[in-house]
C-alpha cells in the first residue's frame, strides 16, 4: 500500500538526500527534492541533475548528498542522459536481468531546463521516455553568480542585466515554460511550490505512477540571487502562489485544472517588495513598472481560468 | 587528503550519501535556533521545510536540533506555527 501522503508517515521514510550538502543557508532546493524524494518513497528512484546548484552542491570531490544512485553529465543533457538509463532499464527488463519497478526522475534548475537543457528535454519528452522531469526554478544562473535565464523575471536585476541607467533589470518577459511543456502532448505537466507541499507532493506522486514523460516545474526561492533573506523561502513561494506570480495547475491529458485558487488574490507588490533584485522598481517614477508586472500577472492568471473552463467542458463532450 | 589516485575512475562516489560526513553547521553565523518543547504541537513542518534535515523526528514526536548540520537559515522559526501565537522555535544569539 501507498505511504500516506501525512508528515506523520513520512517522517519515518528515510531523507534520500543527505544533510551535509554545499547548498547556501535557507535554499530552497533541498527541500523541494527532499519533497519530491519522499513522494517517491514507495520506490526505487534513479535521478540525474545537469549542471547547477544542485549538482556542484550535492557532489562535491568523494562527499555525495544523495542516497539513490545518481548522475551528473553536463549541462544539456541531462535529460538524454536519463533517456538513455530508462532506455537500457527497459531493455534489461525485457531480458528478465531486472525485476523491479524503478522510477527515474530528473532534477535541474532553470538554466539547465528553460535554456541549456531545453532541446535534450524536448526530445526526452517527445520521444515518451517513462520519466518525469523536474525543474526546481529559481530563476537565474545562481551557480555561476546570479546571470540571467530564460526563468528570469521581467525587471529583475541580476549580473547580466544590471539594473541601472541603461535597463531597468532584465527588459524581456520570463518564458512560461510549464505551457511549452503542456504543449508537447506528454501525459501529465504541473507547476507546484513547496509552501503547498500536499499539493507538491500529490502532483511528483501522480506523476511518477503516470506511464511515459511527466514535466513539474517548481517554485524555489534564492535567498542569494533574489537578494532576501535566508529565513524566507517558503514564505516567498506561499506569497507567489496567492499573488498568482506562480499559479499551481496542471495538464492531464491536456486536460487543465487549477489545483489551488488563492482565496484573495494578493497584489503582486507584496511579492515583490521583500527581494531586493526588485529593490529598483519601487523608486519614484518609476510605478508603471509594478502596473506592467500585476498586469502581466493578472492576464496569465485570467487565461489560465479560461482554459480550465475551456478543457473541461471539452472533457464533457468527449 | 585524498588524491586523485585515491578516486575511482570516472567520479564515481560509491559510498551513498557520504556528504553527512561535513558537518556544515560550522557555517552557522549569528543566529541558531531554539526549540521550546512546551510550545511544540508536533506538526512536523519545521522537520518537512529544513534545508539541512536538521530537525530531529522519532515515531511521530519532533526531537531536538541537529546543530551539527543546522546553517542557521531561521526558515523553521518562521514557519513555526506555534501554539496559541507562542513560537516553538525562536532565532538567538550563536555562541561559539
Amino acid at each position: 500500500m501507498a505511504t500516506p501522503l501525512n508528515l506523520k508517515e513520512l517522517s519515518k521514510q528515510e531523507i534520500r538526500f543527505t544533510a551535509g550538502h554545499r547548498l547556501c543557508a535557507g535554499c530552497a532546493a533541498p527541500t523541494v527534492v527532499k519533497m519530491i524524494l519522499l513522494a517517491a518513497c514507495d520506490y526505487p528512484v534513479v535521478a540525474a541533475s545537469s549542471t547547477g546548484c544542485l549538482e556542484v552542491s550535492s557532489c562535491i570531490s568523494t562527499y555525495t548528498a544523495w542516497k539513490i544512485p545518481w548522475i551528473h553529465n553536463a549541462f544539456e543533457n541531462a535529460a538524454a542522459t536519463l533517456s538513455g538509463v530508462e532506455t537500457m532499464y527497459r531493455a534489461l527488463k525485457k531480458q528478465g536481468k531486472i525485476d523491479r519497478d524503478i522510477k527515474f526522475i530528473a532534477i535541474c534548475g532553470d538554466g539547465g531546463t528553460y535554456d541549456i537543457g531545453f532541446q535534450s528535454l524536448s526530445g526526452a519528452m517527445e520521444r515518451g521516455h517513462d520519466m518525469l522531469y523536474v525543474c526546481y526554478d529559481n530563476g537565474a544562473y545562481m551557480n555561476t553568480g546570479i546571470q540571467r535565464s530564460g526563468a528570469t523575471p521581467t525587471f529583475a536585476d541580476t549580473t547580466t542585466c544590471p539594473a541601472g541607467a541603461v535597463i531597468p533589470g532584465k527588459p524581456q518577459q520570463r518564458k512560461d515554460l510549464t505551457r511549452i511543456m503542456a504543449a508537447h502532448g506528454i501525459p501529465y505537466v504541473a507547476q507546484a511550490s513547496p509552501s503547498h507541499w500536499p499539493d507538491l507532493m500529490k502532483k511528483v506522486r501522480k506523476a511518477i505512477e503516470t506511464p511515459g514523460a511527466k514535466f513539474i516545474n517548481i517554485f524555489t526561492p534564492c535567498n542569494r540571487g533574489w537578494r532576501s533573506r535566508t529565513d524566507d523561502a517558503i514564505l516567498l513561494s506561499r506569497l507567489a502562489v496567492e499573488t498568482c506570480f506562480w499559479p499551481l495547475y496542471e495538464v492531464e491529458n491536456g486536460v487543465t485544472r487549477v489545483t489551488v485558487k488563492p482565496k484573495e488574490k494578493k497584489p503582486i507588490v507584496e511579492f515583490l517588495k521583500a527581494q531586493g533584485r526588485f529593490k529598483h522598481i519601487f523608486e519614484p517614477g518609476r510605478e508603471q513598472m509594478i502596473e506592467a508586472i500585476q498586469q502581466a500577472i493578472d492576464k496569465n492568471w485570467e487565461r489560465l481560468l479560461k482554459e480550465e473552463e475551456i478543457s473541461a467542458s471539452g472533457e464533457k463532450a468527449e | 587528503m585524498i588524491g586523485w589516485k585515491d578516486i575511482p575512475p570516472g567520479m564515481v562516489i560509491l559510498e551513498a550519501g557520504s556528504a553527512m560526513k561535513i558537518k556544515t553547521g560550522s557555517w552557522r553565523a549569528a543566529y541558531r535556533p531554539k526549540w521550546i518543547e512546551e510550545n511544540c504541537i508536533h506538526c512536523l513542518l519545521c522537520w518537512l521545510y529544513c534545508p539541512d534535515n536538521s530537525v530531529k523526528v522519532k515515531d511521530g514526536k519532533r526531537g531536538e536540533f541537529d546543530y551539527d548540520y543546522c546553517k542557521g537559515c531561521g526558515i523553521c522559526a518562521v514557519e513555526c506555527p506555534g501554539k496559541k501565537g507562542n513560537k516553538a522555535i525562536v532565532m538567538e544569539e550563536e555562541v561559539k
